[in-house]
């Protein structure tokens, strides 16, 4: 064996296995590369055979996680040797131990070169794989021709052409450009008629990296797909060296589906039905077996049909079809297809409709939070989070507060915030969200974040009805013998507010309550105890007439605290003291907490952090995370319009305020600043001011603490070695701005974030930025998620909006710099002033090496996203639309030139305008009539009427009236939804607007329509 | 859609082979390593062979004292991963004739050449056994 050619290599590897420690291997690691080093000093007198062995060497110590810094030059060197053992040596090695900007590797880009162009196959192999592996843009520029020459050539052996085609992949991921030749889409389809199946797998990888990018140029190859897979479906022509225990190459029909979901649709009907042909006999025909490497691979191949599935949105039968096996699968044996199971069935809740369906499982997954595997709970907790709304919320949250308790550790957080947001989400009333709340600070306090009990101090504040239920309840969890210091904190908070309204109650006297609190006192940290002494302070002011006693008792705690070490607490029991003699100043200046001003959820966004990462975490990293997205909102500039507490309260939610710290006085005196510091004037304390500047830089800098230090590595590796030809790899010199090709069409996506409130507003090589909205009545909050994806950082990082007058947008502040692979999220704020259908445009710009590229996006925060479908019955329509009698308030027009479609359509259209639609109200069966409420700060909450008469004689024009009790939202609205119909923004699939037909200029015979009850009212 | 990683690690945790499909400097290899090991031997035989870590997931499989791991993009089809773990271990297995831990640690460079073979760019590239073993046979014969 080849083995014994190189002893020494053997010997070596055998005396570090027998190592007993670590440091016995350090100690004959070091005497190795002494040894090799000195070789190689001298290296004429060194074989290539000699040579080769210490290479190996080299790498396998490399392997072993020591630090190699030399012997990259002999083995780029040995690539040039002539005879094969060796020049294999040298091709391995260095792709193992160089990257792509290594100055070595240029070096050898000759000797690459010529054995590509060569003649001897098991060189060409050789040098393509290492291309492949860690070719760069210069590799790309020299030899992308000579590559795809290879891949086409009909003279040349599948075992060179399958290498040549996922090389290619590489220099086209280096450059773009080396596939935008004339032609190269039809040879890319010729190619996928190859019989050979080793090069049909490379072919159709590199199908997948050229489709993903732009499937526009590519939609010959769509039939290819499908005959790829019919070929393998009814395993005609494939070889048994293919077929894998029995299935026909499943990582070949596995590819060929997932290029297939690439295509927004297949429109072709002969396509559409042989694709299905085959899908459904992969749903129906694969049975368990017995064998598990069969069955996995037949699994394999049925988790990407069910992929595709969902992808093609297939008739509603197959869907139910998926779902049923899907149940099926999270309540099998296999651990792995529960897994998959549970993830697609959380893929599936995007396609509408099925949720239903979904829910029939809903008890199936809740058993699966106490599975034995924490991959499979962390699946069924991200599902539930997923399927809740309104109808089940009571009963997953309350599942959830159960599970609580016997959750793992590294979940608790994760599990415990999301219970929060779901409660907060979709509360059937608000006691119940309060309940929920306070359970889950009891059941697992340390892992309750300080955002989950300020977001239930706000609504309790800013809702009057609740304020006496919360104080009882907060009453009632006093009364246990031992509570978690959180909850001392929000029922200390809550009685001192509002105990008064609970006096005539047993045990709710103020000297009870107050007796009651001050018992925890002895209890808690240095953080708490300024919450305290304003309840007392709060307590003493609610008591009229004064009760002397109590004075006293609390006069004197507030004496022993003015010497406190702490400054805060030493500033409140001097300031309440002093305070508190002034008699009738005090319910001044102690009055109630006003009203919070209404904002969207910080925990939402915080979920969404933890979600981008939601393997165990360890305490470190989770508060990593926190920094950098709390930094964020930190930095948020909404000025203090009245709400200098609200402010202060995002400050609050500070890193170190992670629940597993309470002890650092410094962030209790900034928490009890922002909660509670009534008696403090001037909003931005000194101790603020330090946090916000402290936090700052970390905004910018990515994640602090461990992470920190790699980041560095990484960011100044690719800064000082490979920003060259990083620079290169962008754009040739000169030509700097804007020619960044996005990814997808700009308009196509803006389009469908209209219709819908998450995804991709844009992409490009280097970034791609997410958006996620919420809207509530007139206002919304839209965040941008700016993801760099490259493994350098994102400089100049800039964006501006250009908002119209009807719309006041904030954004929070945005990072200059985007590190390498890290995604920011800016939140924007966004209110509806007056119905207007300008869009907001987003201006973004950022800088890449020397490169800037600067876009401006239409931003989806448009008309209808202000409306909230109401359903109207017929006795309150037909009122409504007489009264609104004619233009300004209602306008009717004809519209031509409509895309064709069935009512239903339409009637789903306009359901994704988030307007209700009421079959049946308009007797004549082709009208339609449909209601909603629209939001904006003129004209607070109003109804919008809308009827659309069509004429089934003629599809291209139809009558529209719409009605509402403001003119300029009539006017609008109706231009809006004129627009929609003249072009509908769906699958880019779509053919282009009819262009307008030549109508009779009389108008249209919807006029005429007997059966138009409603046009008679008008 | 992609590999990123291929590593075989004993159940001690000492990394037998490691063939990374993006630049990772060495530091970062030791600390994912470490992770990854930390997270995925401690695993029982009653739980899925998938384990989500930072922005991936791990598809790992075991045999005997052996550990293959393999980190893939989210969007990877899982199954398909672990049933190519399989086919590697059939390889070796043919090649060397009851495949070991020792075959792999004392024939680095073979495990090299047909992990070359099979996955190109974190593609795969090849799965028909005999094609992947082709060259090496080759390069016994005249050796």
């Amino acid at each position: 064996m080849a083995l014994s050619g190189m002893r020494g290599l053997s010997v070596f590897i055998s005396e570090i296995r027998n190592c007993q420690n670590k440091e016995q291997e350090r100690l004959r690691v070091d005497k190795e590369l002494g040894n090799v080093r000195t070789r190689f000093k001298n290296e004429k007198g060194l074989t290539h055979y000699e040579k080769k062995k210490y290479v190996w060497k080299v790498l396998y110590i490399y392997m072993l996680g020591y630090d190699v810094d030399f012997g990259h030059m002999e083995a780029v060197s040995l690539i040039s040797a002539p005879k094969y053992p060796e020049k294999q040596v040298g091709y391995i090695v260095t792709s193992c131990l160089l990257n792509e900007n290594h100055e070595f590797l240029r070096l050898a880009i000759n000797t690459v070169r010529n054995d590509i162009i060569g003649r001897n196959e098991t060189f060409q192999c050789l040098a393509l794989t290492l291309v492949g592996n860690i070719g760069g843009r210069e590799f790309a520029e020299s030899l992308a021709p000579d590559v795809q020459k290879l891949l086409i050539s009909s003279s040349c052996r599948p075992l060179v052409r399958k290498k040549a085609a996922l090389c290619l992949l590489r220099l086209y991921r280096k450059n773009p450009d080396v596939v935008n030749v004339d032609g190269w889409s039809d040879r890319m389809a010729q190619l996928l008629d190859e019989r050979d199946l080793g090069v049909l797998t490379s072919s159709t990888s590199l199908l997948v990296a050229l489709v993903s990018n732009n499937h526009d140029s590519y939609w010959s190859c769509l039939p290819k797909c499908i005959k790829i897979l019919e070929r393998l479906a009814r395993n005609q022509d494939v070889p048994p060296e293919y077929t894998y225990y029995g299935i026909p190459s499943p990582w070949l029909q596995v590819k060929a589906m997932r290029a297939l979901q690439y295509f927004p649709t297949i429109e072709d009907p002969n396509a559409r039905r042989s694709l299905f042909e085959v899908l459904q006999r992969i749903l129906m025909g694969t049975d368990v077996v017995k064998n598990v490497n069969k069955n996995n691979a037949s699994h394999a191949v049925l988790f990407e049909a069910l992929a595709l599935v969902m992808h093609l949105d297939a008739e509603k039968e197959m869907m139910s079809q998926c779902v049923a096996l899907l149940g099926k699968f999270i309540s099998g044996r296999e651990p792995n297809i529960r897994y998959l199971g549970l993830e697609n069935m959380t893929r599936m809740l995007m396609v509408t409709d099925v949720q239903d369906i979904i829910k029939r499982h809903q008890d199936q997954i809740i058993t699966l939070l106490k599975d034995p595997d924490i991959s499979i709970r962390r699946r069924a907790l991200d599902l539930l989070y997923g399927m809740c709304d309104v109808s089940n919320a009571k009963n997953i949250v309350e599942e959830l507060l159960q599970y609580l308790s016997t959750a793992d550790f590294a979940m608790r957080e994760e599990l415990s915030l999301k219970a929060a947001i779901l409660a907060e989400k979709f509360a059937p009333d608000l006691s119940w969200y309060v309940d929920v709340i306070l359970q889950l600070i009891d059941k697992a306090g340390d892992f309750v974040s300080d955002d989950i009990w300020f977001r239930v101090v706000q609504f309790v504040t800013n809702n009057e009805d609740l304020q006496p239920y919360a104080a009882v309840k907060a009453r009632e969890y006093l009364d246990k013998p031992a509570i978690h210091e959180t909850m001392v904190k929000v029922s200390a908070h809550l009685l001192g507010e509002y105990s008064h309204l609970l006096a005539r109650r047993p045990g709710c006297s103020p000297k009870e309550i107050f007796s009651i609190i001050h018992e925890k006192l002895p209890t808690v940290s240095t953080s708490t105890i300024p919450i305290l002494l304003s309840t007392y302070a709060k307590i003493l002011m609610h008591t009229q007439p004064a009760d002397p006693e109590l004075q006293n008792q609390i006069w004197a705690i507030f004496t022993k605290y003015e010497s406190c070490i702490d400054v805060e607490i030493q500033q409140r029991a001097v300031e309440y003291f002093a305070l508190s003699r002034k008699g009738a100043t005090l319910m001044d200046i102690l009055a109630e907490m006003p009203k919070f001003p209404e904002r969207q959820s910080a925990l939402i966004k915080k979920a969404e952090d933890t979600e981008a990462d939601t393997a165990d975490q360890s305490v470190i990293k989770l508060r990593a995370q926190q920094q950098t997205s709390n930094a964020l909102v930190v930095t948020d500039p909404r000025p203090a319009n009245g709400a200098p507490t609200m402010n202060q309260l995002s400050l609050v939610k500070m890193p170190s305020m992670s629940n597993v710290d309470h002890n650092s006085a410094d962030q209790g005196v900034t928490q009890e600043n922002g909660t509670l510091s009534i008696v403090d004037p001037q909003p931005p304390t000194p101790s603020n001011g330090d946090f916000l500047d402290l936090l700052g830089p970390l905004a910018i800098e990515g994640p602090p603490g461990a992470s920190v230090q790699s980041e560095h590595n990484l960011v100044s590796q690719v800064e000082s070695s490979s920003n060259a030809e990083e620079r290169l790899a962008i754009a040739p010199v000169g030509e700097q701005e804007n020619t960044v090709q996005p990814i997808g069409n700009i308009a196509e996506r803006f389009h469908a974030l209209c219709l819908k409130d998450s995804g991709v507003l844009y992409e490009d090589p280097y970034i791609q930025i997410g958006t996620k909205a919420e809207w509530r009545a007139h206002q919304g909050r839209l965040i941008l998620f700016l993801g760099n994806k490259n493994t350098a950082p994102l400089v100049s990082v800039q964006a501006l909006i250009l908002s119209p007058s009807h719309l006041k947008i904030e954004l929070s502040l945005v990072p200059e710099t985007i590190p390498p692979r890290a995604q920011v999220q800016c939140p924007l704020e966004v209110v509806n002033v007056h119905p207007s259908r300008d869009v907001a445009v987003l201006d973004f710009s950022y800088k890449f090496g020397t490169y800037v590229v600067n876009v401006k996006l239409r931003l989806p925060a448009v008309i209808n996203k202000f409306l909230q479908p109401i359903s109207v019955s017929a006795d309150e329509f037909f009122p409504q639309w007489r009264s609104l009698s004619g233009p300004p308030l209602k306008l009717q027009e004809v519209v031509r030139g409509v895309r064709p479609m069935s009512l239903m359509e339409m009637a789903n259209l306009f359901n994704s305008f988030r307007f209700m639609v009421s079959p049946g109200l308009d007797p004549n069966p082709n009208n339609l009539v449909a209601s909603t409420t629209f939001y904006s700060e003129s004209t607070r909450a109003m109804l919008c009427l809308i009827r659309i008469e069509t004429d089934p004689a003629d599809t291209t024009q139809l009558r529209m009236t719409v009605a509402s009790g403001d003119p300029m939202l009539t006017f609008e609205l109706k231009e809006f939804v004129k627009e929609q119909l003249v072009s509908i923004p769906t699958a880019s699939g779509a053919p282009a607007p009819v262009p307008p037909q030549a109508q009779p200029s009389s108008s249209p015979t919807a006029l005429s329509d007997p059966g138009a009850m409603l046009a008679g009212l008008l | 859609m992609g590999i990123r990683f291929v590593l075989m690690v004993n159940k001690q945790g000492q990394t037998r082979l490691a063939q990374y499909y993006e630049y990772l400097t060495l530091e970062e290899r030791r600390a994912l390593e470490g992770e990854i090991v930390r997270k995925c031997l401690a695993r029982t035989e009653q739980q899925c062979s998938f384990v989500e870590h930072r922005n991936y997931k791990i598809v790992y499989r075991r045999y005997a004292s052996l550990f293959f791991l393999v980190g893939v993009d989210n969007d990877e089809n899982e199954l398909a991963i672990l049933e190519f773990i399989h086919l590697l271990v059939e390889t070796m297995d043919r090649h060397f004739g009851n495949v070991c831990e020792l075959d792999i640690m004392f024939h680095l460079e073979k495990a090299h050449f047909m992990l070359e073979e099979m996955v190109m760019n974190g593609c795969i590239v090849e799965t028909s056994k005999s094609n992947i073993l082709a060259p090496i046979q080759l390069m016994d014969k005249a050796s």
